[in-house]
């Protein structure tokens, strides 16, 4: 079988270190050599180069495609349209099949993919894209989702709606507690679409196999599930489809849906060449769906001294035209609407619906980030209604263990809330701007200041979120652990089909396997479809699920082990355990090496974990038991406003976030700074602007994310208090900092200008208007 | 078109290019070199970062021709030695792997080459000299606190070398 040059390899894990470590990732060198293989950099003899033409409209019917001018064109192999799926022809994230592999005879959103072309060089296909002849029949889109929800039918966009998900949160009993509310206090709020801007693009490379299937080699967040959507599609079991994880340049929760997979996969079975796509910025920008925007209206009733007695809620989740993760995003923003408050009477209504706005679905904080902008703006209205502190008002109606949430599920794991607020607000604060240095000062070099005009905010943000899949789904992970003497020495292959998308699960793997076996050398397989599901790498869930599963599989083996030095030493014993490559019995001492024990026989076994099981929340309620997990972060944002020309400069944000368990610190941190760098990007500058169902900025030059000069040293405080349910102790953490920094940071704003700020990103317009 | 160029120190000469393919295109698909990446094609990402004629410049800018008779050293030029166990690491590859600079680690090919260039015109660089030398690198996932640790520890590896 033909494999691609830079086809991903086994990888030696470098140095040592278990559990608690912070050893070296086994990729490292790879990726500062540039000799790493992402999805972009494969490469096979004789593949072409894909293209997708997309739509220009939000929507429009397309009343005639003419495909003959690009297929004469020189060079150009094929161009398909959804004539030539050979199966079905819709797909969905959910397998809620309402999204067409290629438009039939309809467009609901621009950017959407009409046709395909494979050409020898990937200027080839792209002229050819453009002799593709379509007549249009321009209709007026759908963008404003109240107006869908006052008229589901009327502004149906899709045969599925309409409202993709209405999910209420009923407790207790709201209009007798406004009665009694001694403060009142409501907001509106709007959070704008953000973009992962994963650095690298979708690309992947499918590949005829020798059995009549393909070779794909794909850069995806959780490819078992890819491979369920992709293969009915392509009219091939899924047996025949053998999925190979290319370099993942981030992911962000943008590889949850598939982009280039089937057309590839397409454009390979017809052609019977290998075809490798890789989208630019411009058309990665609609090659994947954004973080939904939401608009919120909130109430909330409390007595004089902050205690909150009610909330009243409605979150709007625009989704675009088609459902991806609406659904459960939707259940998320209803679940943890309220945030990591005790409040005993609650009505949420969470929405989200279908427009032909740009498509919308995972991204970090998942349907988690745009409500806490909204509870958290809330609480700080709330303290200066009630003449205390944002700390105090926090502090107040702070969850902890044995809490109930908005949905009724008891916080089963230590959630020490108050205490973390303690500890960012005792933090020492940093010094006031040298001015003297310009560029210590917002707007930096470009002189817009020499300190006068200039303020300075602190604000606090907290965040709640749902680690690994909730509501009832069963997101099992599977590890393959093989332990055999290699060159003299016990070495383990790990291998699992978790994607690595840059958060360190490769290395954790690592550490698992030296901690449970007691070895130092351990290998990492690539990931494929050869071993079982690993989930996706979203929800904070991977150190948790494949970690459990490489645990689980490794405690196999040592249990095998273990069997073996009993048969070879010719008693039982009950006592051992695996220290520094050696059977070591705990009253006897060290009886033999590994290498001893093991001869050579290989063990090798493969094991499922699955977290304990959750409930779909009540459809009429909310209720239910719909979290694995709980993660819980703790920002404190310091800015200096420009209150003359609107700019910011953040100056310190400090972080306390309790993960459980430290794994590893180093990758832990990096999660910690990335998230934060996230939510900053949220709060200040991120956002694709959208006009009439029309992207205007879909480019690095117009849409901002943070460089090193918008990012400011960081101060950590990590506290370990274990979840007892899950491995080690250990608490997802990828996601909890992206919800905190954003509204951390708007009201260190706020507080610096006085300013209601009430829509991310704040613009320079919203603070001197 | 023919290119003359010379590429991590060995003269190549590259046929077939089209006028339109870019430095960056050429050295990925034409040369087997990708690690200098491909991220934005509008010099605002710095992903694709190489050193021309000793001088930083986003690769994605640069078209193929204008390299004829030039000077290119890429990421995969730094370290000494083949790939695998002769490879010597410059100290500034070393240090973001140490640091915990890289995560995905699509954008570190250019922040290597600017911190190296960096370091090499300013041996001891504060830290407002680094976010300046590496504002124009995008980077998504570290918020760039261990990248500034890096750049900070490979300073101090290469004064302490040269001593």
């Amino acid at each position: 079988m033909a494999t691609p040059v830079k086809a991903p390899g086994h990888v030696a894990a470098p140095g040592k270190g278990g559990v608690g470590d912070s050893p070296l990732r086994p990729d490292g060198t790879l990726k500062v050599a540039g000799e790493f293989a992402y999805a972009s950099d494969l490469w096979m003899d004789g593949m072409l180069w894909g293209a997708t033409l997309r739509s220009p409209h939000a929507r429009a019917r397309i009343l005639s495609i003419d495909i003959s001018a690009a297929l004469a064109h020189p060079g150009v192999h094929a161009v398909l349209t959804h004539e030539d799926v050979p199966g079905k022809k819709h797909y969905g994230l959910d397998l809620t099949e309402d999204q067409p592999v290629l438009a039939i005879g309809e467009v609901r959103h621009q950017g959407e993919p009409i046709a395909l072309v494979a050409a020898d060089h990937p200027e080839t296909a792209r002229r050819a894209m453009e002799k593709i002849a379509i007549e249009w029949e321009v209709l007026e889109p759908v963008t404003d989702p109240r107006k869908v929800i006052a008229d589901p039918e009327k502004y149906k966009v899709q045969r599925l709606g309409g409202i993709t998900r209405h999910q209420p949160v009923r407790v207790g009993d709201v209009d007798a507690a406004r009665e009694r509310a001694e403060v009142v206090v409501s907001g509106e709020y709007e959070v704008g679409i953000q973009d992962q801007a994963f650095l690298g693009p979708e690309a992947g490379l499918a590949a005829p196999s020798e059995d009549g299937g393909l070779d794909m080699y794909v850069s995806t967040q959780w490819m078992h599930w890819d491979l369920k959507q992709i293969a009915p599609c392509l009219g091939l079991p899924e047996d025949r489809i053998h999925m190979t994880m290319a370099g993942v340049g981030g992911a962000f929760g943008g590889r949850e849906d598939l982009s280039m997979q089937i057309h590839a996969g397409m454009l390979a079975l017809h052609t019977g060449k290998p075809v490798k796509m890789s989208y630019n910025r411009y058309e990665s920008f609609f090659g994947h769906v954004h973080r939904h925007p939401a608009q919120m209206r909130y109430e909330y009733g409390a007595t004089r001294d902050g205690r909150i007695v009610y909330a009243d809620v409605e979150i709007i989740l625009d989704g675009g035209a088609y459902t991806s993760s609406t659904l459960n995003v939707t259940g998320n923003a209803a679940s943890l609407g309220v945030g990591p408050y005790v409040i005993p009477n609650i009505r949420i209504d969470a929405y989200g619906v279908y427009t032909n706005n740009p498509p919308c679905g995972a991204m970090r904080g998942f349907g988690a980030v745009q409500a806490c902008f909204a509870y958290e703006s809330m609480m700080d209205k709330l303290a200066e209604a009630c003449g205390i502190t944002p700390v105090q008002v926090r502090q107040r109606n702070a969850i902890s263990q044995g809490d109930k949430l908005a949905t009724g599920q008891i916080v089963d794991a230590p959630a020490p809330l108050a205490e973390m607020l303690a500890r960012a607000e005792a933090m020492p604060l940093p010094p006031p701007a040298d001015q003297s240095d310009i560029r210590n000062l917002p707007g930096g070099a470009s002189q817009t200041t020499h300190g006068e005009g200039v303020v300075r905010g602190v604000g606090y943000g907290v965040g709640l979120k749902n680690i690994c899949f909730s509501e009832g789904f069963d997101d099992y992970s599977t590890a393959r652990v093989r332990l055999e003497v290699i060159g003299g020495e016990p070495t383990a292959l790990v291998h699992t089909a978790a994607a690595e998308v840059g958060q360190g699960l490769v290395t954790l793997k690592a550490q698992i396997a030296r901690t449970e076996l007691g070895v130092q050398k351990v290998t990492i397989a690539p990931a494929d479809n050869q071993v079982g599901s690993a989930g996706s790498s979203s929800a904070s869930r991977q150190s948790y699920m494949t970690g459990g599963a490489v645990k689980a599989a490794c405690e196999a083996v040592r249990a095998e082990l273990f069997r073996l030095a009993g048969w070879r030493l010719g008693r039982e014993f009950d006592d051992l355990s695996l220290v520094g490559g050696k059977v070591v019995s705990r009253s006897e001492g060290v009886l033999a090496s590994i290498e001893e024990i093991l001869g050579d026989k290989v063990i090798e076994e493969t094991r499922e974990f699955h977290h304990h099981p959750t409930q779909r929340m009540h459809p009429v309620t909310g209720q239910g038991n719909s979290h694995t997990q709980l993660g819980l972060c703790v920002h404190r944002a310091v800015v200096d406003v420009d209150v003359e020309l609107g700019l910011v400069k953040v100056v310190e944000l400090a972080a306390v976030q309790d993960v459980g368990k430290i794994m590893n610190l180093l990758s832990l941190e990096g999660q910690i700074h990335g998230g934060t760098a996230q939510g900053l990007g949220l709060a200040v500058m991120e956002e694709i602007v959208v006009t009439n169902g029309l992207v205007r900025n879909p480019s690095f030059t117009d849409y901002l994310i943070p460089t090193i000069l918008d990012m400011p040293p960081m101060r950590l405080d990590i506290l370990e208090n274990p979840d007892p349910k899950a491995p080690y102790g250990l608490r997802g953490a990828g996601e909890p900092p992206t919800l905190s920094s954003t509204p951390a940071v708007v009201a260190a704003i706020r507080d610096a200008t006085g300013k209601a700020l009430t829509r991310v990103p704040v613009r320079p317009e919203h603070i001197v208007s | 078109m023919r290119v003359n160029f010379t590429v991590n120190g060995s003269k190549e000469t590259v046929d077939d290019v089209w006028e339109g393919e870019s430095l960056l295109y050429m050295l990925r698909e034409r040369m087997g070199l990708p690690g200098s990446k491909n991220a934005c094609e509008q010099g605002e990402c710095g992903s694709c970062t190489v050193y021309l004629d000793g001088v930083p410049a986003c690769s994605c800018l640069v078209a193929a021709g204008q390299v004829e008779g030039r000077e290119v050293r890429t990421v995969e030029g730094l370290a000494t030695g083949s790939t695998g166990s002769d490879q010597e690491l410059d100290p500034v590859q070393e240090a973001f792997v140490e640091a915990g600079a890289v995560q995905c680690g699509f954008c570190t090919p250019g922040l290597i080459v600017q911190s190296h260039d960096l370091i090499n015109r300013v041996p001891d660089p504060s830290d407002a000299e680094i976010r300046e030398a590496l504002a124009g690198n995008l980077c998504r996932c570290t918020g760039y606190e261990k990248i500034l640790d890096a750049v900070r520890l490979a300073a101090s590896r290469k004064a302490a070398a040269a001593k």
